[in-house]
């Protein structure tokens, strides 16, 4: 068996080289490809239909999120995005304790209602301790109490040809390219009707605090926080998403990020 | 795969020069070249996403009022008033203006986790982030399952990468010539070469796939036991961390190793699958 011997001169100078090709990867040379609008972008995005059908292949319709013990609430609920909404139709609500408050629920159903937060809390509750993960990274566990949405939707009577639940909030928003915008999120029709999608009004045995989207706020106890819209005003079924925001299905959705927020 | 063992023989070889032989398989050819496209972008994304929110911590949740962080980036002002960027390693912190926690031109710094050369987009856009990531994972796993069945199926994981009992009584030898920079080119894969594809292979890519699904809280509902075994999501995060941490320095070494023994001869043989052992003859020569 031959040898073969290289001087270390040698390899300082290749290991020299190959250190200084790592800074090469600075990455601006590709930020024109990635921005807002480039075909590239859009095509890489559509890997998220491939990440949601798969989801949906091999997550079962009723499969619930992870629930905790309540030993393990070390700490409030982290609020995130609105915190304290200054629209005036959310200010009139806010200084009357939200009793003029109602929940509309209207588009593709066959009765339209609407709930004060009374009727609301007069309905079959779920309570849940489940754990909250923002698109960030981190994650905050919380005892959750709210109606489940799949009772509020049997009463409308959802319509055959629904297939998207849009939740419409008071909060505006001023990050948007467009100047203000109100919040406004969408989920399908399998997670609105999760048995742990639920319209909470309570959080950590307290009534939900401003910070954390009074006086309701939706759980997708599936998908990242980003999904679960706070300062509810309406809930509208459509068949689809395009005529809402810039018709990517939520606030963040038209602002890049990806629709099915179970990743 | 990697035909070391059924070794064909394209040229007799001219004197003084070894034979060529076809080292590579194809699925081994390609699956190294989407591996290596698909972490590349993965560790761009990576490092984008991390810079969201640049804090590690142990178990289910992140501690906001209380403390289970075990590593973060960030920026803070001295009591003199300088700002300086710092990166804390349990609890201990070091000074890393520049790189981690500040970086950027000094008269306009960005106070970021990871420097914009290291990121993509090189600027914050945790959106395109996750886009770019999302998309390569798929290759990186599909990529992954071929090999992986490809090499159960022809042996190449079984001879050329798992470890042997001989090859781990030969380890001590294998470091000393490593140490002395005395590289065999025989086409075979040394023990150290073993350990190190079998760890990367076999461990990391796995254990880095696994902590990733185990951060879905769409993957949480059905495959609950991920969290057990990675010890919650927070705990899946970190060790998701350190796999790339353990995958960064793998591709240096790799490198190095590949620069050491003969560039040209290792990239043909990892592009085409033909390589050209040592002369038979006895002969040592220095390069």
């Amino acid at each position: 068996m031959s040898r073969f011997i290289i001087s270390r001169r040698k390899f300082l100078t290749i290991a020299g080289v190959a250190a200084s090709a790592i800074p090469l990867s600075g990455c601006d040379a590709l930020d024109g490809v990635l921005s807002g609008q480039s075909p590239v972008r859009d095509f890489l995005a559509s890997a998220n239909s491939l990440s949601y059908r798969a989801h949906r292949m091999l997550i079962g319709a009723d499969t619930l999120a992870p629930e905790f013990a309540a030993s393990e609430i070390r700490q409030g609920q982290r609020p995130n995005g609105s915190t304290d909404p200054t629209d005036k139709a959310y200010l009139a609500l806010k200084e009357k304790a939200f009793t003029d408050y109602r929940l509309t629920v209207g588009g593709l159903v066959e009765k339209p209602l609407s709930f004060s937060l009374d009727e609301l809390h007069n309905m079959p509750a779920r309570t849940q301790i489940t754990r909250h993960d923002c698109v960030e990274g981190w994650s905050c566990i919380a005892k959750w109490t709210g109606v489940p949405l799949a009772t509020i939707l049997d009463q409308v009577k959802v319509k055959p040809e629904a297939r998207f639940v849009v939740f419409h909030c008071y909060d505006t928003m001023n990050l948007g390219l467009s100047g203000a915008v109100a919040y406004y999120e969408s989920i399908d029709l399998i997670d609105a009707r999760h048995p742990q999608t639920i319209l909470a009004y309570g959080n950590n045995d307290k009534v939900l605090s401003i910070a954390n989207g009074a006086p309701l706020r939706v759980r997708v106890e599936r998908q990242l926080g980003y999904k679960m819209a706070k300062y509810i005003k309406g809930i509208e079924l459509t068949s689809t998403l395009a005529p809402f925001g810039r018709g990517k299905g939520g606030f963040w959705e038209d602002l890049g990020y990806d629709w099915y927020g179970g990743i | 795969m990697t035909t070391i063992d059924d070794i064909e023989s394209r040229t007799d070889s001219p004197p003084g020069k070894g034979r060529v032989i076809y080292r590579h398989r194809v699925a081994t050819r390609l699956t190294h070249w989407t591996w290596a496209i698909a972490l590349f972008f993965l560790l761009l994304s990576g490092l984008q996403i991390f810079n969201a929110h640049p804090e590690l911590y142990i178990g289910k949740q992140s501690g906001f009022e209380f403390d289970n962080s075990v590593f973060a980036m960030h920026a803070a002002r001295a009591d003199d008033g300088t700002v300086d960027g710092y990166t804390t390693v349990f609890g201990r912190s070091f000074k890393t203006t520049g790189v981690f926690g500040m970086s950027g031109p000094a008269d306009n710094p960005s106070y970021r986790g990871f420097p914009a050369w290291a990121t993509l987009p090189s600027y914050q856009d945790l959106a395109t982030g996750r886009v770019v990531h999302f998309f390569f994972a798929w290759f990186f796993v599909a990529a992954f399952l071929v090999w992986f069945a490809s090499s159960l199926i022809s042996g190449h994981l079984k001879r050329d990468i798992v470890p042997s009992l001989a090859d781990i009584r030969a380890v001590p030898r294998s470091i000393s010539d490593h140490l002395r920079f005395r590289f065999h080119h025989n086409g075979r894969y040394n023990v150290l070469q073993k350990l190190a594809y079998a760890g990367v292979l076999l461990l990391i890519f796995p254990l880095i796939i696994l902590t990733g699904l185990t951060m879905s809280p769409g993957m949480n509902a059905s495959w609950p036991w991920l969290l057990d075994i990675f010890g919650g999501r927070q705990t899946a995060r970190t060790i998701h961390f350190l796999c790339m941490v353990a995958l960064v320095a793998f591709f240096v070494i790799h490198i190095v190793m590949v620069l050491a023994a003969g560039p040209l001869n290792e990239l043909r043989s990892i592009i085409t699958g033909w390589y050209r052992t040592d002369p038979e003859k006895n002969e040592e020569h220095s390069a």
